[in-house]
């Protein structure tokens, strides 16, 4: 199987981040090609490439649009550190942003909007493509601390560098700023700036 | 609770990565019409840490700013690694820092905690320097910046230029390389935490045992590897006082861990840049593992200082250096110039 993975616009070192993913999903004579926008990024991915001991060729194809080819060869099983840290597998969506703007799901009984609020939370952990930012806020802000029965799945969400935001405010608000069991604070400038930004906005 | 907004986040280059490669700086300033002024002992013509001027027999002022845009996310300690890499200057001159002006910008999101916050590391490293901050500037912007601009004194005939290694002088380098990388590698989220904490712990650190130490000795040269890393600045230093630094790639402290994270390709742009700036100037003596040069060529922030002396002096500066900074070490030494201003062994 070969792969190719599109890498331009991204910042170092989210490129070897990439390419170090999609490697580990590919086996012996496989091909992974990345392409990148910068030299620098050329340079990266030669030296993690030929760190693994891969084949690197790298093509100049424009002066924003280079092709860095690694065959992937017998994979050495060194007792390399590395092997043993876990990389930020980056199987986020870019720019998809998760509002939770209450405890509980659509409108009608209370106890069955947060049950299904619950079961949604649940859902998300289990999709193929992560939201890169999930944002609380109101009565949201109660899902992300202490006490909340998505706990465990926000944790998850994090761990998979999904960044979790509950807004200060509300946090104030409800007395809950010392119960914030999961992710971390933010102000109105950031929900604006992140909605802004969003690609795809997703409100149960 | 962690930070409200994480500061690393609203920053595109991180630490004294983001500084402009030197060889841009020059060409940028040719031309440029200046007064000249006896009492300027060190000015725009030598590439040094800060600008000197002499204000009478006994005493000389130091100018120097640095300011970046976060490194880390806690707000109180990147305003102290920020107020120490800018004091480092005065340090690397052989003076000492007095008065420091805050220079900041604060993006929107930041919340007035947070300022504070950076503010408050930033005064107490001013505090433990002895300095005193007086006030400063702050504007709102897109990313955030701190630093200082700081004045310090030395006697005239004690500065230390980076533009005087003497052939015969031995070179100590006082904090491990590899910041720059590890910083990279944090980002892809490859670096322990108790490695983070070493290094953010080594950039809070203020030169000034390091320079209290040195001026005891017959010190010829000095300057602190910050953004052109070891390479960079030991180019700026061969080339200024023009001779060959040699310089012993297996004495030379780096933190281990910056050697796989090299190997692996998490190398910031700023490495890149140097290795354009600095390459031309340096031989290989012998074979040199690529990811030892890249951590040569690694951009420190808040790095040690590197400093000149002579030979007969240089284990006795060393062993007083290790009582308090066990890291530091004699990483090479001067000969008259050869075909190359630096040579790797």
């Amino acid at each position: 199987m070969n792969k190719t993975i599109d890498c331009r616009g991204m910042a170092c070192p989210l490129p070897v981040v990439n390419a170090k993913k999609a490697s580990e999903e590919l086996s012996s004579g496989d091909i992974l090609t990345v392409v990148v926008d910068n030299e620098i990024a050329v340079q990266n991915l030669t030296r993690f490439g030929e760190h693994k001991g891969f084949t690197v060729t790298a093509e100049k194809k424009s002066d924003s649009e280079y092709a860095v080819t690694m065959n992937i060869g017998e994979i050495k099983s060194s007792v390399n550190n590395d092997e043993n840290i876990e990389c930020a597998v980056d199987s986020r969506s870019k720019g998809m942003v998760v509002v939770l703007s209450a405890n509980t799901m659509g409108t009608g009984d209370e106890k069955l909007g947060a049950a299904l609020m619950k079961a949604f939370v649940f859902a998300l952990t289990k999709q193929d493509k992560l939201p890169d930012t999930v944002l609380c806020y109101n009565s949201g802000a109660y899902l992300s601390c202490e006490g909340s029965d998505s706990l465990e799945d926000f944790k998850l969400l994090e761990s998979e560098g999904v960044n979790i935001l509950t807004c200060g405010t509300c946090l104030d608000f409800y007395g809950l700023k010392e119960k914030l069991a999961v992710g971390s604070v933010t102000n109105m400038y950031d929900i604006v700036e992140t909605l802004e930004n969003a690609s795809k906005i997703i409100k149960p | 609770m962690e930070t409200e907004v994480k500061l690393t986040k609203l920053a595109s280059c991180a630490g004294c990565g983001a500084k402009m490669g030197a060889g841009t700086l020059a060409k940028m300033l040719e031309g440029f019409k200046t007064h000249s002024d006896p009492n300027l002992i060190v000015g725009y013509d030598k590439s040094d840490d800060a600008s000197v001027y002499k204000i009478d027999e006994n005493t000389a002022l130091i100018q120097t700013t640095d300011f970046f845009p976060p490194i880390v996310d806690d707000p109180y300690l990147y305003g102290r690694i920020a107020a120490t890499n800018a004091m480092s200057d005065v340090y690397a001159m052989g003076g000492e820092p007095k008065l420091a002006l805050n220079i900041m910008c604060a993006a929107n999101s930041m919340s007035d905690d947070t300022i504070r916050e950076i503010l408050r590391g930033g005064y107490d490293a001013a505090y433990e320097a002895g300095a005193i901050i007086t006030g400063g500037h702050t504007i709102k912007g897109a990313e955030p910046i701190y630093g200082l601009a700081v004045s310090g004194f030395v006697h005239p005939d004690k500065v230390l230029t980076n533009s005087n290694a003497k052939p015969g002088d031995n070179l100590i380098l006082t904090k491990p390389l590899g910041v720059g990388i590890i910083t990279t590698g944090a980002k892809a989220d490859m670096v322990e935490k108790s490695l983070l904490d070493k290094i953010y712990t080594q950039m809070a650190t203020l030169n000034k045992t390091a320079r209290d130490i040195m001026v005891k000795y017959s010190v010829h040269s000095c300057t602190d590897v910050t953004g052109f890393g070891l390479m960079g600045h030991s180019y700026e230093m061969a080339q200024g006082s023009n001779v060959t630094v040699h310089i012993k790639a297996n004495d030379v402290p780096y933190h281990k861990e910056a050697f796989e994270l090299a190997s692996m390709g998490l190398i910031p742009e700023g490495a890149y840049r140097n290795r354009r700036y600095a390459e031309a100037g340096v031989k290989l003596k012998r074979d040199i593992p690529l990811a030892l040069q890249d951590i040569f060529f690694d951009p420190q922030t808040s790095g040690g200082l590197m400093f000149a002396l002579p030979e007969e002096e240089a284990e006795a500066c060393l062993e007083e250096l290790k009582k308090f900074i066990p890291e530091a070490k004699i990483i090479g030494y001067v000969t008259e110039k050869q075909d190359s201003y630096i040579i790797l062994e």
